[in-house]
C-alpha cells in the first residue's frame, strides 16, 4: 500500500467541498453547479482507486488507517474497506455525481444549501460504510440523518416537514437501541478482557452467550431493519420518497437503504450469529410479506414515485430473504440485489423526476402516449424498468436469480403441506414465495408502463413535452451502461464480493461454533449452504 | 517578649480563595463604579465584570493541581472544586459577552445586573467547594438570592415580576427544607462536615437511622428544586419565561451545575455509603425527571418554556450519571454539565439576539426562515438543537453516551433504556426548532436580529466548544476524569 489514506480522504474531500460550498454568494447558481459537480466527480475520480487496488482474493481489511480518536474510551478513527464497503461505497460515488447533475433542473432555490447537504450526505455514507469501529460508525450513522433531513424538509414537496421528521425519527428511535447494545458489548468486552475498544473485530473475537445475543441482536436488527426498510417498519420510506426531491429519493433508495443490509452483514449477522439463526424464521417471514406485500401496494399506486418506492420495499424482501438464506448464493445474491436495486431505482426516481419536472405531476392517470411524445425517454423508461423486473442480461437477473438460488437451498427441514402430500423444505417454499414478488414486479411495471406510455395521448397537456435533453441523457448513459454491465459480466463484482461475504459466513459460523459447540462443519461444499440454517435449533422447521 | 502570633484568619491559603476574592472584589468595585457618571449605553460595568471573571479564572488555574482543606475542613479545595470554578467563569464570560449588547437593547443596562451575577457566581463557586452542610447552604443563598434579583430585573415588567415572586417563594421553601434536612442530618450524626460525616457512617449502626434518611430526603428535596428535578421543577418553565433571556441562559447552565456540583459531593460521601438503599429512589427521579421534562417540552410554542422543559429533562440525565456513582458516574456527570452548559447558553444565546427594543422574539414561529435569512445564527441553532438532542457529531452526543454508558456498566439498563428513549422523544422538538428556521416561510417580515461582537464572540465561542467535543472530546474527558480522583 502507498501512504495515501483513501478512506479519509473521500470522507473529507465531499465535506471540504460543501463546507467551500457555504462560502459561495447565495446568487451564483452557475458557479455552485459548477463547484458541486467538480467535487461530485472529483470524488468519485478518488473512489475509482478502489476498484483497481482492491486484492479480490484477500479476506480481512483493506486500506486500513487507524488512529487513535478518544483513547481513554479505546474509541478510534478505524477505517477498513473489504469487497463488501468498496462496492457500496463505488456506487454511492457514482449515485451521488449523477444526483448531483441531475439536480440542474430540478433545484431552483437555495441551491447553495442544497448542494451542501447532497455532498455532506456523501461523506456520511462513506464514513458509515468504512468505519469499523462501532462508535465511529454509530457517529456517522446519526450524522448522516441530518443531511437527508434537510433534503426532504427543505426541498421537498407538499407534505416534506411531516415526511422529514417521521424519517428522522423512525431512524433515531432505532439506532438508539442499537447505541445501547454498542455500549453493553464494549462494557462487556471491557470486563472480560481489560481492553477499552469499539473496534469490530475485538467485538467478533468475544464468546457471548446465546441469550444474551438474542437481546443484542434485536436491539442492533431493529435499527437495521427500520433503515432496509423490513415490513412493518416500512411507512417512513412511502412518504420520505414522494416528498423528497428527485436527487433525494435517488440517495435515498441507491445507498441509504443499503445501509440497513449492509448493517446486518457487517454487524448483526456476524456479531450474533445463533441468534440471527434463531430468528431466522421471523426475519424471513418479515422478508417474504415485504416482497409481497411491497408488489401488491405497488401495483395499485396512482403515483408514480410511491410506485417506486413501494417497489423499493419489495426489493429489499430479496436482499433480506438472501441475507438470511445464510449461504454464499444467498449472501452474493443479496450483495448483487443491492448494488442493482441501487442503480435501476436510483434511474427510475429519475426518470419520475424527468417527467415531473416537465408537467408537475406524478399521477400516472395524468400521462398516457408518451411514447410518440418523448420515444428516447420512453426507450430509457423501458430498458431500466425491465432492469428493475429482473430480465435476463439486465442488473436486476443475477441479485433475484441467486437470492431464490439461495433461499431455495437454504434448509434442508422438511415441512408437510397436508392435502397434496409434498414434502418440500422449507427453503423450497420460500424460494417458491419469492418468486411470486418476480412475477408481481413484472405486473406493476408493465402495467404502469403501459398506462404511461402507450395508448393515445389523452392529456393535451403532454403534446408540448420535450425529450431528454443532453444534460439528461449524459446522466442517464452511465446508469444504463451499469444495468447492462451488471447483467452481463457480473463475474468482477462477484469475485470482489464473494470472498469478504464468505469471510463474514465463516466468522459467523465459527463464532456459533465457540458459543454452541453444537454445529458442524460442511460435509462438502455443495453443502454449506445448510449448515447453519439446518443446525439443532432447526431454522424454519419447528 | 512573646511574639503575637497573626490571627488565624489571615492563616489561610490565599490562592484558593483567589477567584472568590478576585470576584468579591470585582462585584464591589462594580457597585462603587456605580457612582460614577455613565451613559445608558456604557460598557463598562461588562467590561469590568469580563475582566474580574477572566482573573478568577486565572487564579484558580494557578494552583488547580493542588488539593488542600481550608476552614478546618469547611471547605476543600481539589479537583471537583478547580473544575467547577473553571466552569463557572466560562459561564460567567459567557453570559455577560451575552448580555452586553442585550442589556442595552431592552434598556435594562443596570451595573447591579453584572454585580448581582458575579455575586451570584460566588455562591456557586462556595456550593462546589463546600465540604460541609453549613457551607452548601451558604453557597446555595449567595447563589439564590441575586438569581432571584436578576430574574426580576426588568422591574417594569410583569411577567418579570411574576418570575421573580414564583422563584424567590419556592425558593425560600426549598431553602427550608433543606436546612431542616441540614438540622435532622446532624442530630442523627452529630456533625455537618461532609467527610467527617461520612467516615461516621461508613462503621455505624446509625445508618439506619430514620432521622439520617429523612434528612437526607429533605436535602434531597432542596437540591431538587435548585437542579430542577420533578416534582419540584414547577418553577423552573415560569422563571425561565420571565426572566430577561440572559439571565435565563446563566441560571440554566450555572445553577444546574452548582446544584447538581454540591449534590455529587454530598452523594459521593454520604449517600455511597449506602448505595443501595438511594439507587431506587434516584432512578425512579431520574425516569420521572427525563420523561416529564421531554413530554411537556413537545407541546410547547414558546422557545424559552421549551428550552426550560429540556433544562428539566436535562438535569435527568446528568442525574442518571449521580445514580450511577462511584468515580465514573461523577466524571460522567461533570462531562456532561460542562457540555451542557455550553450548548444551553449558546441556544439561549441566539434567542437574546433576535427581535428588536423591547420586543422579544421568542416563540417557534418566530424562528421561522432564519436559516436562510441569517445564515450563521441558523447554523449556530441548528447545531445546538442537535447537541441539545444527543446527535453526532455533537459535544451533546459524547455527553449521552458517557452518561448511559456509564450507568450501563453500573448495570442499571432499565434506567439507561428509558433515557435513550426519551432523547428520541426529545429531538422531536429539538428538530421543530430547525423546522421552523430551515423548512417554514417567515410570516410577514424577517425576524430582526442585532449583533454585536460581544454576542457574535459568545455565539461563535459556544458553537466552537460544541462541534470541538464533539469530534474531539479526549481533552474534556481527561479533565473530567482527573477532577474526581480526589474524591473518594
Amino acid at each position: 500500500m502507498n501512504g495515501i489514506p483513501w478512506l479519509s480522504l473521500l470522507i473529507f474531500l465531499p465535506l471540504v467541498g460543501a463546507a467551500v460550498l457555504l462560502l459561495f454568494p447565495s446568487g451564483a447558481d452557475r458557479a455552485i453547479r459548477r463547484w458541486a459537480t467538480t467535487v461530485a466527480l472529483a470524488e468519485l475520480a478518488v473512489s475509482l482507486p478502489l476498484w483497481w487496488k482492491y486484492i479480490p482474493g484477500q479476506t480481512g481489511w483493506q486500506f486500513v488507517e487507524q488512529k487513535p480518536w478518544l483513547p481513554m474510551w479505546g474509541a478510534e478513527w478505524h477505517l477498513g474497506a473489504d469487497g463488501i464497503s468498496t462496492l457500496l461505497v463505488l456506487l454511492t460515488t457514482v449515485i451521488t455525481a449523477i444526483a448531483v447533475i441531475g439536480s440542474y433542473s430540478a433545484v431552483h432555490t437555495k441551491q447553495k444549501e442544497f448542494y451542501a447537504a447532497l455532498l455532506a450526505l456523501e461523506a456520511g455514507m462513506i464514513g458509515t460504510f468504512f468505519a469499523i469501529d462501532l462508535l465511529l460508525f454509530y457517529v456517522f450513522w446519526e450524522a448522516m440523518l441530518v443531511p437527508m433531513y434537510l433534503l426532504i424538509g427543505v426541498w421537498g414537496g407538499q407534505r416534506r416537514i411531516y415526511a422529514a421528521v417521521k424519517f428522522f425519527l423512525y431512524t433515531m428511535a432505532g439506532s438508539v437501541l442499537m447505541l445501547t447494545a454498542i455500549l453493553w458489548l464494549y462494557f462487556h468486552h471491557k470486563a472480560l478482557t481489560g481492553v477499552p475498544t469499539f473496534a469490530l473485530d475485538a467485538f467478533l473475537a468475544m464468546p457471548l452467550a446465546a441469550p444474551v445475543q438474542l437481546w443484542l441482536f434485536l436491539a442492533f436488527a431493529v435499527a437495521f431493519a427500520i433503515k432496509v426498510p423490513m415490513f412493518p417498519f416500512h411507512t417512513w420510506l412511502p412518504d420520505a420518497h414522494v416528498e423528497a426531491p428527485t436527487a433525494g429519493s435517488v440517495i435515498l433508495a441507491a445507498v441509504l437503504l443499503k445501509m440497513g443490509t449492509y448493517g446486518f452483514v457487517r454487524f448483526a449477522i456476524p456479531l450474533f450469529p445463533d441468534a440471527s439463526h434463531q430468528m431466522t424464521p421471523w426475519i424471513v417471514s418479515l422478508a417474504l410479506i415485504g416482497i409481497v406485500y411491497g408488489a401488491l401496494v405497488a401495483m395499485v399506486q396512482p403515483d408514480l414515485k410511491k410506485l417506486v418506492a413501494y417497489s423499493s420495499v419489495s426489493h429489499l424482501g430479496f436482499c433480506m430473504l438472501g441475507l438470511y438464506a445464510m449461504n454464499s448464493q444467498g449472501l452474493a445474491g443479496s450483495m448483487m440485489q443491492m448494488l442493482s436495486h441501487g442503480v435501476s431505482t436510483g434511474a427510475l426516481f429519475l426518470l419520475v423526476g424527468v417527467v415531473y419536472e416537465r408537467r408537475h405531476t406524478r399521477l400516472i392517470a395524468d400521462f398516457g402516449g408518451l411514447w410518440k411524445q418523448l420515444p428516447v425517454y420512453a426507450t430509457v423508461f423501458l430498458i431500466v424498468m425491465l432492469s428493475s423486473i429482473g430480465l435476463p442480461g439486465t442488473n436486476g437477473f443475477v441479485g433475484e436469480f441467486l437470492v431464490l438460488l439461495g433461499a431455495f437451498r437454504s434448509t434442508t427441514a422438511q415441512v408437510t403441506i397436508p392435502l397434496l402430500n409434498l414434502h418440500p423444505t422449507w427453503g423450497n417454499l420460500w424460494a417458491m414465495i419469492a418468486a411470486t414478488g418476480v412475477i408481481l414486479s413484472a405486473c406493476y411495471m408493465l402495467w404502469m408502463f403501459q398506462r404511461v406510455m402507450f395508448g393515445p395521448i389523452t392529456h393535451p397537456e403532454n403534446e408540448q413535452l420535450s425529450d431528454l435533453s443532453w444534460r439528461e441523457r449524459l446522466v442517464f448513459a452511465p446508469l444504463l451502461i451499469l444495468i447492462f454491465w451488471m447483467g452481463a459480466f457480473p463475474q468482477p463484482l462477484l469475485d470482489r464480493m464473494q470472498p469478504s461475504l464468505d469471510h463474514m459466513l465463516d466468522i459467523a459460523r465459527q463464532r456459533s461454533v465457540v458459543t454452541q459447540g453444537a454445529l458442524v462443519p460442511p460435509a462438502s461444499p455443495l453443502h454449506d449452504a445448510v449448515v447453519l440454517a439446518a443446525s439443532p435449533q432447526g431454522g424454519g422447521a419447528r | 517578649m512573646n511574639v503575637i502570633p497573626p490571627p488565624a484568619f489571615l492563616n489561610v491559603d490565599w490562592w484558593a480563595l483567589g477567584p472568590i476574592l478576585a470576584l468579591t472584589i470585582g462585584a464591589c468595585l462594580l457597585l462603587l463604579t456605580e457612582f460614577l457618571p455613565s451613559g445608558p449605553r456604557s460598557s463598562r460595568a461588562a467590561a469590568l465584570s469580563l475582566v474580574t471573571l477572566l482573573a478568577a479564572g486565572y487564579a484558580v488555574f494557578h494552583v488547580r493541581d493542588d488539593r488542600r482543606l481550608l476552614f478546618e475542613g469547611m471547605f476543600v479545595h481539589d479537583g471537583l472544586t478547580v473544575f467547577f470554578t473553571l466552569l463557572f467563569c466560562a459561564i460567567g464570560v459567557i453570559s455577560v459577552l451575552l448580555s452586553w449588547d442585550y442589556l442595552k437593547r431592552i434598556r435594562t443596562n443596570l451595573t447591579e445586573y453584572y454585580a448581582l451575577m458575579l455575586f451570584s457566581i460566588i455562591g456557586m463557586i462556595v456550593m462546589a467547594a463546600s465540604n460541609d452542610l453549613i457551607t452548601i447552604f451558604l453557597g446555595l443563598e449567595l447563589m439564590s438570592l441575586p438569581l432571584y434579583v436578576l430574574v426580576g430585573i426588568r422591574r417594569g415588567n410583569l411577567e418579570s415580576n411574576e418570575a421573580s415572586l414564583k422563584y424567590f417563594l419556592l425558593g425560600a421553601f426549598a431553602s427550608g427544607f433543606l436546612l431542616y434536612g441540614i438540622a435532622l442530618m446532624f442530630g442523627a450524626t452529630g456533625t455537618t462536615n461532609l467527610s467527617t460525616m461520612a467516615a461516621f457512617l461508613s462503621d455505624s449502626p446509625m445508618i439506619h437511622n430514620p432521622l439520617l434518611w429523612i434528612g437526607a430526603l429533605l436535602v434531597l428535596i432542596g437540591f431538587g428544586f435548585k437542579v430542577s428535578l420533578v416534582p419540584f421543577h414547577m418553577w423552573t418553565p415560569d422563571a425561565y419565561e420571565g426572566a430577561p433571556t440572559s439571565v435565563t441562559a446563566f441560571m440554566s447552565a450555572g445553577a444546574k451545575a452548582a446544584g447538581f456540583a454540591a449534590l455529587l459531593r454530598l452523594s459521593l460521601h454520604v449517600l455511597g455509603v449506602a448505595h443501595d438503599l438511594w439507587v431506587p429512589i434516584l432512578s425512579a427521579l431520574a425516569m420521572i425527571t427525563m420523561t416529564v421534562g421531554n413530554v411537556t417540552a413537545l407541546l410547547q410554542n414558546n422557545v424559552k418554556r421549551m428550552l426550560a422543559y429540556s433544562s428539566i429533562a436535562h438535569a435527568g440525565y446528568v442525574l442518571v450519571a449521580v445514580v450511577a456513582g462511584g468515580r465514573d458516574g461523577a466524571s460522567a456527570a461533570l462531562f456532561y454539565l460542562a457540555v451542557y452548559a455550553f450548548m444551553n447558553l449558546g441556544a439561549f444565546g441566539v434567542l437574546t439576539l433576535l427581535g428588536k427594543d423591547l420586543d422579544e422574539r421568542v416563540l417557534v414561529s418566530d424562528l421561522a426562515g432564519l436559516g436562510f435569512s441569517k445564515p450563521v445564527l441558523g447554523l449556530a441553532m441548528t447545531v445546538f438543537m442537535l447537541s441539545l438532542g444527543g446527535i453526532p457529531p455533537t459535544a451533546g452526543f459524547m455527553g449521552k453516551i458517557y452518561v448511559f454508558g456509564t450507568a450501563l456498566n453500573a448495570g442499571l439498563i432499565p434506567l439507561v433504556i428509558v433515557g435513550v428513549l426519551n432523547s428520541v422523544v426529545s429531538v422531536y422538538y429539538y428538530l421543530r426548532i430547525t423546522v421552523a428556521m430551515y423548512m417554514e416561510e417567515p410570516r410577514g417580515e424577517a425576524v430582526p436580529a442585532i449583533g454585536g461582537w460581544p454576542s457574535m464572540v459568545a455565539i461563535g465561542l459556544t458553537l466552537f466548544v460544541t462541534l470541538w467535543w464533539g469530534v474531539q472530546a479526549h481533552g474534556l474527558l481527561e479533565q473530567a476524569q482527573r477532577s474526581v480522583l480526589s474524591l473518594l
